[in-house]
This record gives C-alpha cells, structure tokens and sequence, in this order.
C-alpha cells in the first residue's frame, strides 16, 4: 500500500473541542487522533452524546460559538487548516471538503431552485459561464440518478421527496470535486428502502470522483457495508480505530464488543441481547480514568484511575488498559 | 392487585382487526372547492387491514413511512374511530363503544407506549404522579398509601427504584424515560400493549435495554403486544408474527421466523434485501426501485406495481386479494397466485447472477 508512505489526505491530531459554559467547561471531544487516506472511507460511530458530529464539524470549522477547538490540530494533505482566517477556510469547505448532512431540508436553501444552488456553487469554485454551470448541474443531478433533470434543476427543494432532496445535496457537496466528504449521517432521515439506494450511490459515486469519506453514523450496519475502516467514539474519546472486518466481527474494546451484541439481526435467534447496562455519561459528568469503566464487565484496577491512551494491536488501536500488558498480565485479550 | 388471567393459548386472538380502514378527509376548504371545483380528497390511511393477535403473543408491523401502521396503532387502542371494518378486543368490537363510560372498562386493559420519550411525559409532574395517573382515573386504588406502593412496585418491575417517583422526568435518560412510560402503561394492569416505535429515538445499546424489558415484562405478566417498527431486525428479535403494510395495506404477514426466512411478497423481498448486512458476507445488496408513492394519490391495482420487477397489466388493474399461504401466513399479490415467482425469475429479476446464491 502507498498510503502509508504519502502523507494521509486528512489528519488529526489530539483534537479538543470545549463548550463553555456557565457551570464549567465540557470537554465535547477529547484527545482525539486519526488519519483517513486519499480514497478511503472512514466511518465514525457511537451513540448520542460520543462527539461524532462535533468532530466533523470542528475539522471543516463549523463549530457553533461557543464551542471551539481548544487544542490539537487539522492538517489537510499535511498543511494546518483549523487556524485558517475565515474566508481562507471558507475556500476550503467546498472545494476540497464537502459536506452532507442528516437532514436535506435544512442544507438546501427553500426560497431558491436546486439549480440556482447548485450553479451557485459551481460558479465559486470554478470559473464556468452561467451556461456552462448550469449544464453542469443537470449533468450532476442525472449522475446522482434524479430521472428529467432537465425539467428537475428548475424545481424548489419542497419539489422533491426525501430520498431526492438527499441527492441534491450529494450533488452539491459533490459540485467541486472534492478530496473529502464529510456525512453526517446522511440515510438516517430516510427509509430503510432509500437508505440502500442512498448509501450505494454515495459510495459510487465518491469512488469515481476519487473523493475519501468521513461517514459519521450510529448504524453499525451502514459502516459494516460501506466503509474500509471504523472509529468508534465513547464520551468524547477514541475507543478503538480499525479495518472494518476487525472491530464489526472482533471487537476488541469491551464498549465495542457490547455495541455489536446489542445490534439484533435477522437470522439470529437470540432471546435477550447482550446489554450495557447504565448509558453514556453526559458531558458535565464523564468519569475519571477511563469513560467507559462504570459500565464495563471487564472493568479492573487501573481504570478508575488512569485514562487509556490508544494502544496498537495488530492492525487496531484500542483504549484499554485489557491491552496493556504490562497492566493486565496479557491476560486480557480476546 | 393480584387479578385471576387465563393462561395465554395460542389458539385464541385477544385483538382481531377485521378489514379495519381509516380515510381521513383531507379536502381543501368548502369555498376553495366550490370555487376552484375541486372534488373532496380522501387520504386512505388503512385500507382494509386483517389479522390477529394470540394472547401473549407479539404481532409486529412493519413498513416505510406513510404506510399506515401508526394509524393501525391508534385504532387499536381506540383513539381513532374506524370509518369501517372492526377491531374486536376479547369479543368486544371497539367501534361499537361509544360512550366514555361504555369504553372504560376495556380502556383500562389497553395501554399504549409512544415513540418519543421526551414528548409523551408531563415535564411538570413528578414521575410518581404521572405512573400514578392511570390508577387514578380507573380508580383503581384510592388510598395514597396503597398508590404509592404501587406505584414504587411499578418503577421496580421496570429495574427503576422506587425513590425515582420524587424526580420530574428532565432528570433522566431517554432509556429511562421510556422505562417510565412503560411503567406507567402497566398501571391499570393492561393486557394489550400497543407500543409504537418504541425503540426508534433511543441508541442501540438502550434499545437493547428496553427490549430485553419488554421481553421480560412479556413473559412475567401475559402481555399481549402489537408492536410498530420500521426496523425490521429489531421485529425480528421481538415478534411472533409480523405483518407488512405498504400504503394502507397489509401486502403480507405470516409467522414471524417464516416469513423472514421464505418472504412471498415482492415488496417483503425487498425490504429484506435492503437490510444492511452486518454479518459482512460480501451479500450485494439490491436496493428497492423508486420511492413510495404519495397515499393521498396512490396507484391503482396494487399499490406495489410501479416499483415491482413482476407486475404485469393485472396487477395494474385489479386489488390483490389475500390468499393463504402453505405455512399459515397471507399474502396479496397475483403474482405469488399464479406462481410466477420461481426462483428462476426472481434471480433474474433482480439482477442476480445464475451461480449467486
């Protein structure tokens, strides 16, 4: 793989997103580091409250005040992008990051037709005639597969159905043929019929035009079909970073491991889920040491005390101290 | 409290919808219409829905949005009059109680538990008053003493504790809170539960919580459930049958396990297909043609066609009527009646390879 070698397309690094507040500082995202590479797919789970979405909004810097990036550092292809000056980061988002979001009603502008926007954003990251953007909107609304998009890119967003409305936004964060696409939950509004259609055409679509993915989501079963490795998020922090097969069929982070058990499938005939008892702790209450250790089954001396830094094993990080051995003994693994 | 039940037996159906519709009139304005001539517009929400519920039982719905199962979920339980057809609760057809009074005592064993956790629950009411709400408007129990056991007894069955009661509702999680309101359907000792996407607004690892307590709960106390959900692994876990609507209609139902395992309908077929594959088998998945059509103004026939890889004139003309199945369950689709659906043609219908599983 050439990846390793190359500089990854985006990097993060002990990221620190806070809120301030008036009873005190909470910490949303905390100590977080990883890479996607040119072309990959990085899918980014946890439940509500794990700081998935902050961590997408904070790398293309659409924190909302008072929230801000209190530490750590965004590289985009190895040069810093979270201290740009607005407008520089402004030409950034856009053009080499698009973005997409949960819900394609409050992305899309409802006073102006989906061809003015896209024409819109076509014309500010490129130098098209009015014409010659326009027929590149129609052509993007047909790659996005809108049947008459002749007839469509004339149509308001109220025009078109859920499903067809999360087309015109792929459309748009696709316009300018960006490196990276950050969804934040992109099918999770939808049904599940128009979930695969959506999910398929991203996934398409974002492998022709080259474009790595950032898909942020609390649906196991969606990272499992699309994405090439996982990060999984607890209470602001990393628990574990791996290839997809590794953390969906071998969770090695005892949350990890129960998340997967709690999924139900078809075809599997179990009487009780397995259950993390409690639920993940609010912001102004995140235990000391490790996040997790309140809930966990396999919980022992270090982990009230001392946070886990991610560990490597095998191709995976994992933060818990089960795979520290010189805490557990290398008795933990498994 | 303790109340003499008869043993759950499969054969009896405590609930049975029979072509149980729901239209609502969702005509423009008189004046609009006199003036702009148009004709009054009917939203068929459910369309002539059958089926049974056995005791102790769970009987689930599954469908897209706008597919009418949360209309099916209210006329179950009485909030909505059916405009025809009848829901028949232990013999007693619903629709036929029309008067507080003549409801009440069937009201009582019925309950319902909504979606959204945050909305259904009085901010302003101390979580004992709103578990204890349904004991006071059965009148159940009168003395204070005894309804402050109770209610502690209810908060305790869904793994809360009694002190909980003194906390207003704010104070606790989403999981919790649908843990309260199930506590507070069990108050007036139902024996129908009518639970209505119950698990969507929560995280996988608390859905996983509540199930496992409904499982339970279903077990300890008799429940009978009608369970509503767009998610079909979660139906899978939870159900005995399960019945699939798509536009106000019941296209197929059946035994739970058998219908996952061999589903009939083309539309069930495809939902299934659209599951994502957790099991990362490498299984390409077949994504569902189209949208659902508006219900305000659906295709005629069957409602499927526009989106079927198997319809042909028929279908676009003429109802499907239900027909019964080897294993039990019903479904309504000409094609699965004339027997065009052999394994060869669905292959190629949808697109798979001869060598594919």
């Amino acid at each position: 793989m050439s990846s390793a070698v190359k500089t990854p397309l985006l990097q993060v690094r002990n990221l620190r997103v806070e809120f301030p507040t008036r009873r005190g500082v909470l910490t949303a995202v905390d100590d977080l580091s990883f890479d996607i590479h040119e072309g990959e797919v990085l899918g980014v789970v946890g439940e509500s409250g794990a700081g998935k979405s902050m961590t997408g909004t904070a790398v293309i810097g659409l924190l909302e005040p008072p929230g801000r990036i209190a530490g750590g550092e965004v590289l985009l292809r190895g040069r810093r992008i979270d201290n740009l000056p607005y407008e520089e980061l402004r030409r950034i988002r856009g053009k080499e990051i698009g973005m997409i979001f949960q819900d394609p009603l409050t992305s899309l502008n409802p006073l102006y037709t989906v061809g003015r926007q896209l024409v819109e954003t076509i014309r500010t990251h490129s130098d098209l005639s009015e014409g010659r953007a326009k027929a590149r909107a129609v052509e993007l609304l047909a790659e996005v597969g809108i049947p008459a998009p002749e007839r469509r890119v004339n149509q308001y967003p109220h025009q078109f159905s859920g499903g067809m409305r999360q087309r015109v936004v792929i459309a748009l964060a696709l316009c300018a043929n960006p490196r990276l696409v950050i969804a934040d939950e992109p099918t999770t509004a939808l049904d599940v019929s128009i979930q695969a259609q959506i999910i398929s055409l991203l996934k398409r679509l974002c492998s022709e035009h080259g474009a790595a993915v950032m898909l942020i989501t609390h649906d196991m079963g969606v990272i499992a079909e699309t994405a090439d490795r996982v990060a999984v998020m607890y209470a602001g922090r990393l628990a574990e970073i791996g290839p997809v097969k590794d953390v969906v069929k071998h969770a090695r982070h005892p949350y990890t491991h129960g998340l997967m058990g709690s999924i139900p499938i078809v075809g599997q005939d179990l009487d009780r889920l397995t259950q993390i008892d409690g639920s993940m702790p609010r912001l102004s209450e995140i235990p000391p040491g490790c996040p997790f250790h309140p809930r966990c089954p396999r919980v022992f001396e270090p982990c009230d005390q001392e946070r886990p830094d991610p560990i490597p094993v095998e191709n995976s990080e994992v933060a818990c101290w089960l795979y520290d051995d010189k805490r557990s003994g290398g008795g933990g693994h498994g | 409290m303790v109340e003499v039940r008869p043993l759950p037996s499969a054969d009896s159906p405590l609930v049975e919808a029979v072509d149980l519709a729901k239209h609502f009139d969702v005509s423009p304005p008189w004046l609009t219409r006199v003036l702009e001539r148009q004709p009054r517009t009917l939203l068929k929400a459910v369309d002539g829905v059958s089926f049974a519920v056995p005791r102790g039982r769970t009987f689930s719905l599954v469908g897209e949005s706008g597919c009418g199962k949360s209309t099916v979920a209210r006329l179950a339980v009485g909030l909505y009059t059916p405009t025809a057809g009848r829901l028949v609760f232990d013999g007693t057809d619903l629709a036929g109680l029309n008067s507080r009074a003549a409801m009440a005592p069937v009201r009582r064993r019925l309950q319902m538990i909504f979606q959204d956790p945050f909305a259904s629950l009085n901010p302003r009411w101390r979580v004992r008053d709103i578990v204890a709400e349904p004991i006071r408007a059965h009148g159940l129990l009168s003395e204070t003493r005894a309804i402050d056991r109770r209610v502690g007894e209810l908060l305790e069955l869904v793994r809360l504790t009694a002190a909980d009661g003194q906390k207003y509702p704010h104070e606790f999680s989403g999981g919790q809170r649908q843990r309260i309101s199930i506590a507070r359907a069990l108050a007036s000792n139902p024996e129908f539960l009518v639970c209505d996407e119950p698990t969507s607004a929560l995280d996988v690892s608390v859905q996983a919580q509540i199930l496992n307590l409904m499982k339970d709960l279903q077990r300890e106390l008799g429940l009978t459930y009608l369970f509503i959900s767009h998610d079909l692994a979660v139906v899978y876990h939870i159900s005995d049958y399960v019945g699939v609507m798509y536009l106000g209609r019941l296209v197929e139902w059946g035994e739970a396990r058998s219908l996952f395992r061999k589903p009939q309908h083309p539309y069930t077929r495809m939902l299934l297909d659209a599951i994502p594959d957790l099991e990362m088998t490498g299984r390409r998945r077949i994504p569902v043609r189209g949208e659902v059509p508006s219900p305000m103004n659906p295709p005629s026939g069957c409602h499927f066609y526009p989106r079927c890889p198997f319809a042909n004139e028929r279908c676009r003309a003429e109802v499907p009527l239900s027909i019964t199945l080897p294993h039990g369950g019903e479904v309504r689709c000409h094609a699965v009646e004339e027997g065009r659906l052999t394994e060869a043609a669905v292959r190629q219908a949808l697109g798979r390879g001869a060598s594919a599983p």
